[in-house]
Formats: C-alpha cells, sequence, structure tokens
C-alpha cells in the first residue's frame, strides 16, 4: 500500500515537473497566415509595415516574442501619434490666427491652418471637431487662456482618439499578445497537445489517486484524521507550504494579468475545449478545467477523509456536482450551442458582472432562455437568498454550492487549521468584507447608472474606470491571487471571510434572521480547541462552547467540520425554530446556584 | 481588596479566577509553574499527535489576563506559611494573601514496582509530562502502557500517531471494567484491537528492566513474560496532588480535606478540583473527583463562597465524557459497572459493534437512572431533564428522537433501538412513528 502511494506521489510529480516545464518547450514564429488569422486587415498593414523583421523571425521564447510584441505596438503607436497629433507650431498657428480674429476661436480656422489634402489632414480635422468643437465661437482674453485648451484637445486626441480609431489601444494590445503568442507557438506541445494533456494532467490525476485511495486502508478506521497536521511543512506554514502559495500565486498572476506567457498550457486544453465547444480554449477554459479537476480529485481525498461522517461525505459530492455540472460543463455547452456563457449558480455580487452593460445586452439579446437567465439571476439574489438562508443559514450556498466554497472544502482543507482565530482578525474581518460589499454594491450602481442612462460619469468618476478597479483589484487580485494562493499561509477561505461580498450579505440574513445555528451540547465542552483550530473561518468557536453559547455568526459556512473534530459531541449545526436562538449562555451541571457563563 | 491567591491554574483555578473576577474587584493572582497562561490539560494529547499546536489549546487569548485583571504569576510554590498567611516560592520570593486556594491538581501514580523511576518511564499529566514524552519516545518503535484507563487509552493513541507499537496491560478482565459495564468494557476493547494495539488483558505489571544506557529496555509481566520496549507510560491513576500542603496545618486524607463549601479546616483556605476530598461524600459520588466539568463547577462555586454568596456544592445530574480513539462515550446519570439491586437495563448495540446505547432503569418504578451511549451522541439537555424529572422508560423510549445529537443527515438509529426494546420489554412495548422530513423542518 505504501508503495502504491510512493509510486502515485512520484508520478505526481512527474506530471507536476511536465506541466511546469512545459512551460519553457515552444518557439515561436509569426508567419503571415497567423498575423492574417489574429488581425484586420489595418492592423496586418501595419504589422507588415513597421515590423517587417519580426515575422517569419524564430524567437526561443514566448518573453523575447512577447517583449518584441510590446516594443512593436509601442512603436507603431508612437509613429501613428507622430503622425496623426497636432503639431506645437499647428495649435500656436490656429491660436495666432483667433487672436487676429478678435480672440474669438472658429472650428473653421482649423482646416485653413492644416489644410485637407492629405489622410493624416483630414483624420486631424475629424478629431478636432469630435474633441474640440466646444471652443467653437468662444471669445478669449488672451492668447495664452487659448493655447492652453488647444493643447487640452490634442492631448484628449493623442490619449483617446489617435490610438483608439488608428493604433492599439491596450485591451488589444493584450488580446494580440496572447493570440500571437497562442498561434506562434511550436514546440512538443503544440504538436502532440493530447500526448502532454496525458503526461501532465494524466500522470497528475493518477498519481494523484493512487496516493489517496489507499488512505482508507491505511489510515485505519473511520474517524478523525489529523494526526501530524502541525508537524507537517506542507500543513503548517513550511517550506512546501511556502513553496505552494508561491506557486499558486504565481499562478494567478500570470492567468489574470499575462496570460500570453501561459500559451502552452492553454493549447493542452485545446483537445477538451473542441470537444466541449467546438472551439479552441482561452485561458477561464484553462482555469475552469484545473479548478474542477482540483475540486473533483481533492473531493475524494475530502470523502476518504471524513468517510465517517455523512454530513461531510454528501456536502463533498454537493460541491464536487455543482462545479461540474453548473460551474464548467453546463456554461461550455451553451456556448456549443450559440447561447450566453452562463453559471447558473453564480449570484452577484459575488458574481460581480451580472449586471454589466455588456453582459445585460447578451442575455436580452439571447431571447427567451437570456432573458429566463436574467430573471433567475435576479431571484437567485431576491428570492433564494433570503429565503434558504433563513430555512439553512449560508451555508446551503458556502459551503454546499459555489465555486470559491468548493474549492476551500476540498483542495483547501489541508489547510483549513491556519485561519487566524484572534478577536482582532475577527475586526479586520468585519471591516473588511462589508467594505468590499459596499463597493461592489456602489460599483453595479455605477454600472446600471451608466446602461439606463448612457452616460459614464457620476459625481466626477467613471463608472468603467470604478468597475475596472474592482475587476482588477477585487475580482482578480483578492478572489483570485489572495483567495487561493494564501491557502497554504492563511487558510482557505480568505477570500470568502475577509472579501465576498456576497458572503457578507448571506451572513447578515444568517445573523439577523434565520433558523441555523450551532448548538452546544448542555455542559460537555472540555475547551481542548480542536474546533476553533479546524474552523477555517477563523470563529473562536470554543468561546462560545465553553460557555453553553448558541453560535451565531454571519461568517459561519456550516462546514460542520467544528462538530465533526469535537472529541466530546458538543457542537451539532441545527436548524430549529428562531426562539432562543440568540440565547443566554447555559451550562448544564451545577446546580449550586444559577450559572452566569 | 483582599489579596486572593490561586495555586494552580487549570480549569478548578482559572474557573474560580474568572469567577471571582465577575463577582467582585478583589486583587486575583493564579499562580503556576506549569505554564505562564491557562491551557486544556484534555487537550494534551492532541498537541503530542499534531492535531493542535501548545497556543490552540489556550481557551482565552493572552491579553485576557490583564484586560480583566487577573495576575498570573509563573512559579512554583515551595510552602504555604499558613500561620502567616504567606506564600513561599521556590526561588526564595514570598507573597502575601488574605484567601488561598488551592487549585493543584492530580499526579500520576506509582506503586513501586522496581525500576518505576528509570528513564522512559513516566506518566502523563501535566505540560511537563507531555515535553517528557516528547524526549522520551523520540526514534522509539515500541512501547507498553500500565493500566487501562482514560489516559492509558489516550496514551496508546498519541503513541500510534508516531508509528509507535503499543503493547497495553490492563490489570482487569475487560478494559476500564472498574467504571464500564461488560458489554461497554468489551465493545471499547475490541476497538482497540482494531488499532492494532496489542491489549493483554488480566496481565500486570511485575518489574521495569533497564538496558545498558540505563534506559527502559523492557517491562516483566505477572506471568514473567518479557516485553522488550524503549517506553512505558505509567497510567493507573492519579491521586490528588498534595505534597505542597503535607507539612501545613492544612487537613488532608487523600485529598485536601474540604466540606461542602469547599472550606479546608483552616479559614481562608479552599480547596478545588482534583487536589480535594470531600469529608462527607455526595449521594452517589466519589469523594474525590477528578473530572474536568466537577473541576470546573467547584471552581465556580468556590467563586461565591469567597464572594460573600456562601455557596454548597451541590453538582446536578452526573455527566461526563471520552473519547477512546475514534468511538465517542457519553454518560447521564448513574451506570455502575455492574447492575445493582433494584436495577434492571436495555442494551442495543448495532450489528458494527460500534455503537452501543445503554438504559439503566429502576426495576420496580421503570424511572430512568442512567445512559451510556457509545458512537452516538446524546443532547445532554434532555437527558438532564428526563433524568431529573424522573422518567419512566416507555416515555424515554417515545420520545428518543429528542435526544439524539448526532450531526445531520447521519443515520438515525432509534427505529432499530426501540424495535429491539419492544421485543426485549414486551410490557413496556411503545409504539413506533417516523416523522417526515417536512415535518422536521417546520418543527
Amino acid at each position: 500500500m505504501k508503495i502504491i502511494q510512493s509510486v502515485g506521489l512520484v508520478m505526481f510529480l512527474a506530471g507536476f515537473a511536465i506541466f511546469i516545464g512545459s512551460f519553457f518547450t515552444a518557439h515561436y514564429r509569426i508567419t503571415d497566415e497567423i498575423l492574417g488569422n489574429s488581425t484586420t486587415e489595418t492592423e496586418n498593414a501595419l504589422i507588415q509595415e513597421y515590423g517587417e523583421d519580426m515575422l517569419d523571425h524564430n524567437f526561443a521564447t514566448s518573453y523575447t516574442l512577447i517583449s518584441q510584441l510590446s516594443g512593436l505596438f509601442e512603436q507603431i503607436n508612437q509613429e501613428l501619434l507622430n503622425t496623426y497629433s497636432f503639431t506645437s507650431d499647428e495649435l500656436q498657428a490656429l491660436a495666432n490666427r483667433a487672436m487676429e480674429q478678435g480672440g474669438m476661436f472658429s472650428l473653421a480656422n482649423v482646416e485653413q491652418v492644416i489644410g485637407a489634402d492629405s489622410e493624416a489632414a483630414s483624420f486631424k480635422l475629424k478629431s478636432f471637431q469630435d474633441y474640440g468643437s466646444w471652443l467653437d465661437q468662444r471669445q478669449y482674453e488672451n492668447q495664452q487662456a487659448l493655447f492652453q485648451d488647444l493643447q487640452n484637445v490634442a492631448e484628449n486626441i493623442r490619449l483617446y482618439g489617435i490610438i483608439n480609431q488608428k493604433g492599439f489601444d491596450r485591451y488589444r494590445i493584450k488580446d494580440l499578445k496572447f493570440q500571437l503568442a497562442k498561434a506562434a507557438g511550436n514546440g512538443p506541445v503544440s504538436r502532440n497537445p493530447w500526448l502532454f494533456l496525458g503526461l501532465t494532467y494524466g500522470l497528475c490525476i493518477i498519481g494523484a489517486m493512487m496516493y489517496i485511495l489507499p488512505k482508507r486502508k491505511l489510515d485505519g478506521p473511520p474517524g478523525i484524521k489529523n494526526n501530524n497536521i502541525f508537524f507537517s511543512a506542507m500543513k503548517n506554514k513550511g517550506w512546501l507550504g511556502i513553496l505552494t502559495g508561491t506557486f499558486l500565486i504565481v499562478f494567478y498572476v500570470l492567468l489574470y494579468y499575462f496570460p500570453e506567457y501561459m500559451t502552452n498550457w492553454i493549447i493542452m486544453v485545446d483537445p477538451i475545449s473542441q470537444i466541449l465547444k467546438g472551439s479552441d480554449a482561452g485561458r477561464f477554459f484553462l482555469y475552469g478545467f484545473i479548478y474542477t479537476l482540483c475540486i473533483l480529485v481533492m473531493g475524494i481525498r475530502m470523502i476518504i477523509k471524513y468517510r465517517h461522517s455523512k454530513y461531510q461525505m454528501i456536502r463533498t459530492a454537493s460541491v464536487m456536482f455543482f462545479q461540474t455540472a453548473f460551474a464548467f460543463l453546463i456554461p461550455e455547452i451553451l456556448l456549443r450551442l450559440n447561447k450566453p456563457y452562463f453559471d447558473f449558480k453564480n449570484i452577484w455580487p459575488l458574481d460581480y458582472d451580472f449586471f454589466f452593460d455588456n453582459e445585460l445586452q447578451t442575455l436580452i439579446d439571447s431571447g427567451s432562455l437570456g432573458i429566463f437567465m436574467l430573471v433567475w439571476g435576479i431571484v437567485l439574489i431576491l428570492v433564494a437568498v433570503p429565503v434558504l438562508v433563513y430555512f439553512f443559514g449560508k451555508r446551503w450556498y458556502c459551503s454546499w454550492v459555489c465555486g470559491c466554497g468548493g474549492l476551500a472544502e476540498t483542495l483547501g482543507d489541508p489547510y483549513r487549521q491556519l485561519s487566524d482565530k484572534s478577536l482582532k482578525a475577527w475586526k479586520i474581518e468585519r471591516w473588511m468584507i462589508h467594505a468590499v460589499l459596499v463597493f461592489a454594491v456602489v460599483m453595479t450602481g455605477g454600472v446600471l447608472y451608466t446602461y439606463f442612462t448612457g452616460s459614464g460619469q457620476v459625481f466626477g468618476l467613471s463608472t468603467y474606470a470604478v468597475r475596472e478597479t474592482y475587476g482588477a483589484w477585487i475580482g482578480a487580485g483578492f478572489a483570485g491571487v489572495v483567495g487561493t494562493g494564501f491557502y497554504p499561509l492563511m487558510g482557505n477561505r480568505v477570500w470568502c471571510r475577509f472579501g465576498c461580498p456576497l458572503a457578507a450579505y448571506l451572513g447578515m440574513v444568517q445573523r439577523f434572521k434565520s433558523r441555523f445555528r450551532i448548538t452546544t451540547n448542555g455542559g460537555q465542552c472540555i475547551s481542548c480547541g480542536n474546533c476553533s483550530t479546524y474552523c477555517e473561518m477563523g470563529i473562536d468557536v470554543r468561546w462560545y462552547a465553553q460557555r453553553g453559547q448558541n453560535i451565531i455568526r454571519s461568517s459561519c459556512v456550516g462546514c460542520g467540520i467544528c462538530s465533526a473534530v469535537c472529541p466530546r459531541g458538543v457542537l451539532n449545526l441545527e436548524n430549529a425554530p428562531e426562539s432562543g436562538r440568540l440565547n443566554e449562555p447555559i451550562l448544564i451541571g451545577n446546580d449550586s446556584f444559577k450559572i452566569q457563563a | 481588596m483582599r489579596k486572593i491567591a490561586i495555586i494552580g491554574n487549570g480549569i478548578s483555578g482559572i474557573s474560580a479566577a474568572r469567577h471571582l473576577r465577575k463577582l467582585g474587584n478583589d486583587e486575583i493572582t493564579v499562580i503556576s509553574g506549569e505554564t505562564d497562561h491557562f491551557f486544556s490539560r484534555t487537550a494534551l494529547m492532541y498537541i503530542y499527535m499534531g492535531h493542535m499546536e501548545y497556543q490552540h489549546t489556550k481557551p482565552y487569548e493572552d491579553w485576557f489576563w490583564e484586560q480583566n485583571n487577573i495576575k498570573l504569576v509563573r512559579n512554583w510554590v515551595k510552602e504555604i506559611q499558613v500561620s502567616q498567611k504567606t506564600l513561599l516560592f521556590q526561588d526564595g520570593r514570598t507573597m502575601a494573601y488574605d484567601i488561598l486556594v488551592l487549585a493543584t491538581g492530580s499526579r500520576s501514580n506509582k506503586f513501586g514496582w522496581p525500576g518505576q523511576d528509570l528513564p522512559g518511564v513516566q506518566g502523563l499529566y501535566s505540560y511537563q509530562d507531555l515535553e517528557l514524552m516528547e524526549q522520551n519516545t523520540k526514534d522509539i518503535t515500541q512501547a507498553v502502557i500500565i493500566g487501562g484507563g482514560l489516559i492509558g487509552v489516550e496514551m496508546a493513541e498519541m503513541l500510534l500517531s508516531r508509528d509507535i507499537g503499543v503493547t497495553f496491560l490492563i490489570r482487569e478482565k475487560e478494559f476500564w471494567d472498574i467504571v464500564l459495564p461488560p458489554e461497554e468494557a468489551s465493545l471499547i476493547g475490541r476497538h482497540i484491537e482494531e488499532h492494532h494495539i496489542d491489549l493483554r488483558k488480566q496481565t500486570e505489571l511485575k518489574e521495569i528492566l533497564a538496558g545498558e544506557d540505563g534506559r527502559v529496555r523492557a517491562v516483566v509481566t505477572n506471568e514473567n513474560q518479557e516485553i522488550p520496549c524503549q517506553f512505558v507510560g505509567l497510567t493507573v491513576g492519579v491521586s490528588p496532588n498534595i505534597n505542597l500542603v503535607k507539612e501545613s496545618s492544612i487537613e488532608t486524607n487523600r485529598g485536601i480535606l474540604v466540606n461542602e463549601y469547599l472550606e479546608t479546616n483552616i479559614p481562608d483556605i479552599y480547596a478545588v478540583g482534583d487536589c480535594a476530598e470531600f469529608r462527607v461524600p455526595l449521594a452517589n459520588r466519589r469523594p474525590i473527583e477528578q473530572v474536568w466539568y466537577t473541576g470546573r463547577m467547584q471552581g465556580e462555586t468556590v467563586a461565591r463562597t469567597i464572594s460573600a454568596h456562601k455557596t454548597a456544592y451541590v453538582p446536578g445530574i452526573w455527566f461526563n465524557s471520552a473519547k477512546f480513539f475514534d468511538i465517542e462515550y457519553q454518560t447521564y446519570g448513574h451506570v455502575w459497572n455492574q447492575l445493582r439491586d433494584n436495577e434492571n437495563q436495555f442494551y442495543w448495540e448495532h450489528s458494527d459493534g460500534k455503537k452501543c446505547i445503554k438504559f439503566v432503569f429502576d426495576d420496580q418504578s421503570k424511572t430512568l437512572l442512567g445512559v451510556n451511549s457509545f458512537g452516538i451522541r446524546l443532547r445532554h439537555q434532555i437527558l438532564d431533564q428526563w433524568l431529573r424529572e424522573k422518567r419512566e422508560l416507555p416515555y424515554v423510549m417515545k420520545h428518543l428522537a429528542k435526544a439524539n445529537f448526532d450531526p445531520e443527515l447521519y443515520s438515525r438509529y432509534e427505529h432499530e433501538i426501540v424495535t429491539s426494546f419492544n421485543h426485549t420489554f414486551p410490557d413496556m412495548a411503545v409504539p413506533i412513528k417516523k416523522k417526515g422530513i417536512l415535518a422536521s423542518l417546520f418543527s
């Protein structure tokens, strides 16, 4: 048995090493065909013109290719700026002319100064009309003031007009870098994606199973299996934990901010993507694929570990099901059917882009199914959350359905004991999670304002900038990089505890209007601390248990592990009538007087 | 403002300190040589097994004591100068007190076996014992545990977590059968063996042999069998730790003698917890109660007496719990290891042999006297209520589902238990009904 485990471990590590190694194995060449497939005609012409030496050139690493591409796009944009910007002389001439005409600026002057005989001149003329028409017929006291305004107009044209209309804006650059790098890559992975799929995921899955399944026998009879956790380099912030955390953080940073470097990994899952949705994979397909695999493999581990507890087994099966079906398969199949990508179990504000104009538009344009999805999403927010939390507590979502919760309860289970239980941490948590909720609500309010009024500005703030900030810092940075990358350092629920705005909303209902509570059993607590130690949300469960007080905390996700690890059968998750829920502490056993715990 | 000194920072001493603080503003000092802060003694095993670290076993964060104005002193008391109301510490310092609470706990029993003080032989009670055990068991492969009680089985579980082979010598016919009735004792015995522990029943220790290095090398049993080992755990019970007071005028027997107010023979000196012995034991209870819960209750109670609400120690219905490897045990009321004259019992055991429940009742009145439960969690509040209300067994069977405290979705056994009860006691048979899911949702 132990040999099987060792072989499994070696296979897993080999698969993982090949996965990491495959990151570096391609060389890159952008051919005419690749360029043609990825770009518009204008873009193609520009790249042909300025990047001739890059085409059909071999790059040994993605890094050199991408830095060259970055340079190229910058160069092209610079050239375009040179061609299409107003020069200082031209602005001076405009100002002079206006002064000659008694300080009155007129749009008509622009054509007189720059002419209309070239393509550049007509672009300038057009863009000045777009960005500077407010100057028309304005009266100026002195030349300086006018020149100042003209400069502002010219600057706006540089910043927004030229790059957006003629060149490559930053979104397009990001997109093109990714597409070109993915298509240009040539190496063992792109030649044999199936082989590498087997050598990485295949080996890792089989290896993991060989390591996990024998635990059923090796770990002895069913029961709590927490032996040696705090001696483990992996599970108690030792070198293995730090290494794992670092890998996860790097992975998330690449995924969210630099996907163009991880194209080899994405190519590897193209075949799976083709089968599911009939098109090649993007970075979020890769992410969903790995995410689902982690939940499934580590879910099996969780079920074996807690095989004495039906609650844990069924709960784990539930998160495995919802991730596989609702988060992974159904949305991809919807895409295949030309329907909108939709995760039926994701709920705003965790699903923070649910109300984004493009998302709303997609749903509204998708006929009755789209409308159903829109209504479904709103019903989840307004009806399902309060009603189900009332009956079952927020656990119905957080530890039974949610994808973030699913990963935390499976991949994250080995790290649950690392959450901070101090009172200080609780104080920070309450500020932080509610601040994110406010941020999410304000951001969404702005987005909807823009959707209904068409105006992108509220109180001088760009709603686009606010949503972008939220996406980058909360959606990607907090939920992804910190939320998962910090599993081995701060426990498996960092995001759910400190950041998730939906958890904050669910928590408020749970705290104030719910039948759910964790009850403590009379006077049986021995203050051992297992419950607090293994609470992934950092609740000091023992504080309540030892004084005989129901545990009613907005953060409790109802995972039930406190109850499982309790050696004296003290804790129980219960749904019961609300009366007496917020009880005075009761400690049974001492009849000498009425105990005030 | 009186100066109250409490010797011992276990559950008894700390409960006294906390409740004294709730009731008044005396100057409270808790003295311990064992650790700086209160920790849960019952969790020592989990530190060794790597389930927790020492810091996790502290029920209150370190700032708690200062915030509540409870002074903590880390020192060993060497002598109590009763007439001067002064404590003399090991390092020569002294401390005056107005009121003294003794909560010195227990120490492990040793019965004069040859070799019992060899390196590698030890009991397990204090934090220092844990540190010693950590050293004593480093890189060893075989251990012998003497004495089948709660600490013995904990020690076996601890050693097993380090892949150390365990031979477990118990004097009795079945594991812990001085407390557990035969069926339960045998169930736990089987479970211990399921964990590959070599459980030797009716076997006693004769002597412990030293090797050339002076450390333990083997034990010899009363049948002259030699069992090689590098560690011996002596877990043959604990006795009140009264060395400190033996030389003083404080009266002792096995423990420090107290009345129902936990007062010793000396005014202003009290004793609580493991170290206290009641001059007149309460009905159906031992004179020395060495249980976490009773320690807590005595601490709570003595705080009231000291704070001018003189209160006798009146514990309610007896309860206790433990965990033997994977099997949890709870008991309520009195289940003696053998039925007493007026008693009868109903015992049910699950076919997996790992869960059972026993009801002891008065043969005449059919009222419930006590319950033992293994592998099924029971609701303390309900059992306490039934025992107080002297409910008859048919009532208990009829409402058995109410007493269940197992997690949701667990298999429930009330149906099976009551069916078996009806079969065994047809004259007390109760109707069986099942409750629908919807009904329980809206209950």
